[in-house]
Order: C-alpha cells, then sequence, then structure tokens
C-alpha cells in the first residue's frame, strides 16, 4: 500500500469521530433529561400546568391531525404534478427546467417564509385564524416539493419497454395510468408519502404562525393545536423547569421519525454500492 | 530504485498454470493453463462469458479487488512467481489497456505526468519520459501543440493510444490488452492495431480479442476459449498457423471457421 | 394485459386535472412571492433602504437590519467552514477507506442525523453546548453556539451529496488508476474529487442556504442580542429567529419590517438556488 493511503486510511477517523461522537453525546444527553419523565402515561395523559406535568397525548393528537390535513392536500396535487411531469413533459425540456427550478426554490425557502406566508394567506386573508388547518395548509407547501419529486422518480422508473407495449396497444391514457404506471410506481410512491411525513413532523417554525400554542384538545380542524415540535420549543424555552419534558418529547419525536426511516428502508431495499479497494 | 530501466533487457515470457477464476459461487474461467514466450502476441479469442477478461484481471491482480473473488492457479513471469510480488511492483510490470479508452480528465501531458509522480519519478525527468511515450505510440506530432487541453478532446483513436501511452511510461514488460479496438471506429482501429504490432518484441502481450482476422493479422500465437456448461476454460493454444489452418480441437474448428460463438 | 376502450373523455380530463395539480405547484411559489411583495410594498417604497442601517428599534420606528444580516450571514459561513471539509473528507474516507463494516452503519446513522427536527439540535445546544461555551466565555448563547449547531445540521446532507457525487463518476477514472498502480490518495485528490467538484459545491451550497434559512436551532443558542459580534463568543440574532421572536407581538409597521426580512430571505434563496443550478449544469438535485 502506498504511504499516503495508509495515512489517508488512519487519519480519515478523525473526521468520523467529529461527526459520530456529537450525535451519540446529544442522544445520550437527552435520554438522560427525558427519560425518566417517559413512560407509556407521558404518550397517553394530557399536559397540565402548562406543560410541566403530565404528558402529550393532546399534542399527538394535534400533530396528527395537522399531518392529515397537510397530506391530504400534499399527496393528490403532488401525485398529480408528478403524473404530468411524467406523462407530459420530457426531461430536459423547458418546462421541465423552469417547474424544477420552481420546486427546487419552494424545497429550499426557509420554514419561517412560509410561516409568514400561512399567516397571511390562510390565517388572515382566508380567514381561518390559528387552527391545525392553517397550519395543515402551509406544511403542505413545504412537502409538495419532496412528494413529487418522490413520485416522478418513481413514475419515471417505471420501465420504457411496458410503456412502449401500451403505446402499441393503443391504450387510453387514463387506462395506461390508472392499471399500470400507478401500480408498478406504487411503492416508490409510498415511500414519497412517507419522506413527506418525516419532513412534515420536524418542522417547527411555520407552526408557529399558523397553528398556535394552544395545549388542550382541539376540537375541530378549526381549532388551534400544538404539536410536537412547537411543544419542544415551548418547554425548552418559555416554561421554566419545562427541559425534562422537552427531552422526553424530543426522544419521542427522534423514535417516530427512526421508526419512518426504517419503514422506507423496508420498502426500498436501497443497496449499498460497493466499496471501492 | 530504478523503475524504470533504460536498457531493454528481453521482455520475460508469461506463463499461466490451472488459473481459474471464481465469483463466489460462480466459475469465470476454470483450469487456465497458457505460455507466452518472450516478446510474442498471444491472441485470447472465444465467445462472449467465456472468462477472458476474468482471465486478463487475474494476471495484473485486478479481479482481487471485486467482492466474492478468488483466485487460484499460478502465474509466472519468467521464472518469478508473479503472485509473490506486491501489487504496486506487479503492476508496474504488467500494464494493462482497457477496452473503453479511459484517459484521466486531466490535461494530455499531465494523464502521463501523473503517474510518474506517483511512482517517484523527479520532476525534471517526467516530460522526457512522457515526451518517449508520447513518440512510442505515434502521438506525439499529433499532440505536441496541445499538451496542456484536456485528453478528453481527443478522438477516440487518440484517446486509446493516450492510455497505452500512459501504460508504456511507466516502463512495463507486460502488457495485457482486453479488446483494445472493440470500441474504436475502423481507422482508428488500423491505427492502434499497427501501434500493437510495432511494440512485439519490447514487450510480452496477451491480447483479447473477438476479431479473428485481426488475431490472424497480428498474433503469434493463439488460444482459444470456450464456454463448458457454466464456466470457461481453455479448449486450445497452440501457433496462429496451427489454429486457423490445422486445429487440433473440433471447437476451435468450428469457431474459427465461425460456425458457431 | 388487458386493452382498455379508448375514452377519449376521460383523457381529456385526466390530462387537464393534472394540468391543473402542476400549476396548483408552480402558484404556491409565485402566491408566496406576491404576498411577500403585497405586504411590503408600500413599506419598500418610502423607506427600503432604511433595513440596511444598523439600529433596529421597532419601538421608535428604526428597521435597522444589517446586524442582523450578519448575524445570519455569520453563523452560517462559520458552520459551512466546519462542516463543509469534514463532510467531503468522511464521504471519500468512507468510501475509499473505510472497511465495509463501518460504512454502512455510518452512513444510516448519518442519514438518521439528517432527518432530525432542528428543534432538537437547538434543545441540546441549549442543555450542553451553552453551559459548557459558558464555562469558558459567557453567557454561552452565541454565535459560536449558533454555528457548532448548525455544523452539525448541515453536515450530514453534505456527507450524503459528496457520497452520490463520488459514485457517479465513471468507474474507469478508479480502475485506471488501479491498474497503473497509483496510490487512492493521489486518484482523489487530482481526479476523482476534482471530477465530482460541480456537484459536490452544488451541494455546499445548497446546504449554505439551508443554513441561512434556519430558524428555530439559531433561535435556541444564539443569545438573540442585535448586535454586531466583536468575537465568537458574543451573542447574535438572525434574521429568522428575529421574525419567529417578533411575529407574535409585531404590528403594523413592525409586522411589515418582518415581512420584509422574510423577502430578503427568499430572495437570497433564490439567489443561491441559481448559482448550485449552474454548477450542477442545470439539473434538478437529486433527493
Amino acid at each position: 500500500m502506498h504511504r499516503s493511503d495508509r495515512w489517508a486510511a488512519v487519519l480519515g477517523l478523525i473526521p468520523w469521530l467529529l461527526v459520530v461522537a456529537p450525535l451519540t453525546m446529544m442522544l445520550a444527553a437527552l435520554w438522560q433529561q427525558g427519560q425518566g419523565v417517559l413512560s407509556l402515561a407521558f404518550l397517553l395523559e394530557d399536559p397540565s400546568r402548562a406543560g410541566r406535568a403530565g404528558g402529550i397525548a393532546s399534542l399527538l393528537l394535534s400533530t396528527g391531525w395537522i399531518l392529515a390535513v397537510c397530506l391530504a392536500v400534499a399527496v393528490p396535487v403532488g401525485l398529480g404534478c408528478a403524473l404530468f411531469l411524467s406523462e407530459e413533459v420530457r426531461p430536459g425540456s423547458a418546462t421541465d427546467r423552469r417547474l424544477g427550478f420552481a420546486l427546487d426554490l419552494l424545497a429550499a425557502t426557509p420554514s419561517v417564509v412560509f410561516g409568514l406566508f400561512g399567516y397571511q394567506f390562510f390565517a388572515i386573508t382566508l380567514g381561518l385564524g390559528f387552527s391545525i388547518l392553517s397550519g395543515g395548509l402551509a406544511l403542505s407547501l413545504m412537502v409538495l416539493p419532496l412528494m413529487i419529486r418522490s413520485a416522478e422518480q418513481a413514475l419515471r422508473g417505471v420501465p420504457l419497454s411496458y410503456r412502449r407495449a401500451a403505446e402499441a396497444l393503443a391504450v387510453s391514457r387514463w387506462g395506461w395510468v390508472r392499471r399500470v404506471l400507478l401500480p408498478n410506481a406504487a411503492s416508490g410512491i409510498a415511500v414519497g408519502v412517507i419522506l413527506s411525513v418525516g419532513r412534515a413532523l420536524a418542522e417547527t417554525a411555520v407552526l408557529l404562525f399558523t397553528a398556535g400554542y394552544v395545549l388542550r384538545r382541539p376540537d375541530s380542524v378549526f381549532d388551534s393545536g400544538r404539536a410536537l415540535s412547537v411543544h419542544i420549543y415551548d418547554m425548552a424555552m418559555n416554561v421554566p423547569g419545562g427541559t425534562e419534558r422537552a427531552a422526553a418529547t424530543a426522544l419521542v419525536l427522534v423514535a417516530l421519525l427512526v421508526l419512518i426511516n426504517l419503514l422506507i428502508r423496508r420498502l426500498v431495499r436501497r443497496p449499498f454500492s460497493g466499496v471501492v479497494r | 530504485m530504478n523503475i524504470l530501466p533504460e536498457a531493454a533487457a528481453s521482455p520475460p515470457s508469461l506463463t499461466l498454470e490451472g488459473v481459474s477464476v471464481r465469483y463466489g459461487e460462480r466459475v469465470a474461467i476454470q483450469g487456465a493453463n497458457l505460455s507466452v514466450a518472450s516478446g510474442e502476441l498471444m491472441a485470447l479469442v472465444g465467445p462472449s462469458g467465456c472468462g477472458k477478461t476474468s482471465l486478463l484481471s487475474a494476471i495484473n491482480r485486478m479481479a482481487d479487488g471485486l467482492p466474492g473473488c478468488r483466485v487460484s492457479g499460478s502465474v509466472h513471469l519468467d521464472h518469478q512467481d508473479a503472485g509473490a510480488l506486491d501489487r504496486a511492483s506487479l503492476r508496474r510490470q504488467v500494464g494493462m489497456v482497457f477496452q473503453q479508452p479511459n484517459p484521466f480528465p486531466l490535461s494530455v501531458i499531465d494523464n502521463l505526468r501523473f503517474p510518474l509522480s506517483e511512482h517517484g519519478v523527479p520532476r525534471r525527468q517526467r516530460d522526457a519520459l512522457a515526451e518517449r511515450a508520447l513518440r512510442d505510440v505515434g502521438l506525439w506530432d499529433e499532440v505536441k501543440d496541445r499538451l496542456a487541453q484536456s485528453a478528453l478532446s481527443l478522438s477516440g483513436g487518440q484517446q486509446q493510444r493516450l492510455c497505452i501511452a500512459r501504460t508504456l511510461v511507466l516502463a512495463p514488460r507486460v502488457l495485457l490488452l482486453d479488446e483494445p479496438c472493440s470500441a474504436l471506429d475502423p481507422v482508428s482501429s488500423r491505427v492502434v492495431e499497427e501501434l500493437i504490432g510495432s511494440l512485439k518484441g519490447r514487450y510480452t502481450l496477451l491480447m483479447v480479442t473477438h476479431n479473428l482476422a485481426q488475431a490472424r493479422r497480428l498474433a503469434d500465437t493463439v488460444t482459444v476459449c470456450w464456454v463448458d456448461g457454466e464456466c470457461g476454460c481453455v479448449v486450445e493454444s497452440n501457433t496462429c498457423e496451427q489454429v486457423f489452418q490445422a486445429p487440433a480441437h473440433p471447437i476451435t474448428a468450428a469457431y474459427c471457421g465461425g460456425e458457431v460463438g | 394485459m388487458t386493452i382498455t376502450l379508448f375514452l377519449p373523455s376521460a383523457d381529456r380530463g385526466l390530462r387537464w386535472l393534472l394540468r391543473l395539480s402542476a400549476l396548483l405547484s408552480a402558484a404556491s411559489l409565485g402566491g408566496i412571492v406576491l404576498v411577500l411583495l403585497w405586504r411590503t410594498g408600500p413599506f419598500l417604497w418610502s423607506q427600503g433602504g432604511a433595513v440596511f442601517a444598523s439600529g433596529w428599534h421597532p419601538g421608535a420606528g428604526e428597521y435597522g437590519m444589517a446586524a442582523m444580516i450578519a448575524g445570519s450571514l455569520l453563523v452560517s459561513l462559520l458552520a459551512l467552514a466546519m462542516a463543509a471539509p469534514v463532510a467531503v473528507t468522511l464521504a471519500a474516507w468512507l468510501r475509499y477507506y473505510a472497511p465495509a463494516a463501518l460504512r454502512r452503519p455510518t452512513l444510516i446513522l448519518v442519514e438518521l442525523m439528517a432527518g432530525i427536527p432542528s428543534v432538537v439540535y437547538g434543545l441540546w445546544g441549549l442543555l450542553v453546548l451553552v453551559p459548557w461555551i459558558n464555562r469558558w466565555a459567557p453567557p454561552g448563547a452565541s454565535w459560536l453556539a449558533g454555528s457548532l449547531v448548525l455544523a452539525l445540521m448541515i453536515l450530514p446532507l453534505a456527507l450524503l451529496v459528496t457520497d452520490t457525487a463520488l459514485r457517479q463518476l465513471p468507474p474507469t477514472w478508479s480502475r485506471a488508476g488501479e491498474a497503473l498502480a497509483l496510490s487512492r490518495f493521489g486518484v482523489l485528490r487530482r481526479v476523482l474529487l476534482p471530477g465530482a467538484a460541480p456537484s459536490i459545491l452544488s451541494g455546499v451550497v445548497l446546504q449554505f442556504g439551508r443554513a441561512l434559512g434556519e430558524t428555530m436551532a439559531v433561535l435556541m443558542v444564539c443569545g438573540n442580542v442585535v448586535q454586531w459580534p466583536h468575537s465568537v463568543f458574543d451573542p447574535v440574532r438572525t434574521l429568522t429567529a428575529n421574525i419567529a421572536l417578533e411575529m407574535a407581538y409585531a404590528t403594523g409597521e413592525h409586522r411589515v419590517a418582518l415581512f420584509v426580512s422574510g423577502l430578503m430571505l427568499i430572495s437570497v434563496t433564490a439567489v443561491l438556488l441559481t448559482l448550485a443550478w449552474r454548477l450542477r449544469g442545470h439539473q434538478h438535485a437529486p433527493q
């Protein structure tokens, strides 16, 4: 082995440590702070005393509702747009590039800006106020690019040979989409949905101005509701003595996200490319 | 250590005994025996899938990197066991030219300077050695005004000759060529063929080719491979004349007569 | 495969539905920009330049955001300087040197890291990092804390982008290097990394954009004092944190000023995205 390669092989452990150590320390610190509070009761009880006691049941409910609204908009619109891209638009054409840029910009726009927009448009102009509906709608805009890209990838991944066969048999567009394209791309689209859920769960800033802060169980989508991520922020920054519950909530959230990641892996079973030796 | 001998000691003979290459469960080629005499060119012919490329990769231990790959048997350069050499030394003596021209995305001259610098050749000598290699492949006149341009701006045939120059610049003594002309147009192909022919005598060459006519033109000896069941094997290995005119094995006769494969 | 009858009406309906979806998606972006412009228009017209002044005193009608713009830039740049080299070298090391047993778990860990919400990073920063820095240099909540947390946040994606870029290089370059018995380090340095550089740079630029747009984590660890920092240990306030903090009680012109900062943020994002696209040759980034 070349001497330079030997050095490189060993020195590479330094960046590795720089990455792995903080991450494990972070998870350990959160566990240390939050594990005393974690229990089944934590998940099933509502918060009390402004969150200083009790659990997070109502928050789980709110989060679930917000997710539901978000997906109810993002999945159909996203799938429709992805279908548009895969059926009507040639890759590399002007439309493809323009739409692609718009979607990328939407994906890169900071969360606060969505918060501002959501507040102005959904809460005020549409009169929805601080509500799960406002929050879900604003969130749906944020996950839309992700949903579209994943679904588009899945759709474009369906083998060309199927398409040719359908063309040769003069199958209608709707028939092709319904009977061949969608079933074949289904797992990839499911991955897109799951990725969107992951992204949505992690968002905070946008919900601060749209879904609000209210702790109790929402009665409908027009009620305000607090999402898990917002709760972590509030407990950590605004409520003295709330750090333990913040950490516990963070652990619950991270656990949910890990589950989601595992689910995606199951569906995709992405092979890791081999190491070049 | 002088890795670039000036005087041309005669190149070593290349002998393979019982070489088998497997990838996990699958056997690519089994029990290959062949011997290339010093300075000769042997053509390795046979249909796709009979393990010719695997055999080449086994000689300069390129196959080692692939997962699940195991090579058995022995390879000798003259009387020295190639397995006893470390990989770097082996690959300095045994150079390889690939089917698809693959110059580095660097300038023409840097494609040659880079391997030299990696092998510890002092800066002062690099340009002279690079020029010599380019002259050897007949590229010097064509590129001497474009040395700083990207190697990817050359034509396919020029790129392949550059790749050969890049291999020659380290002064190997054995050359392994994996269908060096098959990705080139007929004109470039002929130029590269002539170049390969001119290398005989100074180097010992083992060339995989699908082109029987090319084998007839260039080779001193020919080894015919075949697929036997699931794996490849060597069927016949003899002088060019013998193989094409008086083949000993029926498969050789059929393959070289264009009836099968 | 069954042959479906050709139903022109269903097909036309489908096409229009699809076109509508695409339009809605594109329109969301337009909508956001429009709403921002509509809200901020008059303000920008009358006193647009004032936002680049230094004094942020909304009570007195002064909306100078310079210190906060600086805060955003400084925190993000330091984070980038810390994260990008580590990400690129680690990605290269994982691909070309690390034992396979280490590579897979590390990449899985990194993917997990990429999905962890910013509040969680912020929480850790608040719980652990800030008190730790406080021991050396009070108050702890500072530019440095913000950059460290941000660096951890942008590192995973920068690493994954580099890994993808390296994976998409022609494998013959490595093989040619091997056949010539060149050191892997040499080939990496002179051929592979330069070859992947445009994609890597593009990804890094995008992560810088993300750092600029980050709100929660910096809100929780930066101290939120509106000032030009004199050292990395000074507290700063970023544009994003400002919006999150003050939106709750801002009214009238104050609120409009916050919208202006939102407009600033999306404009900078657009510029960075254009740069990233140029670097990748006008293709969208891989997911």
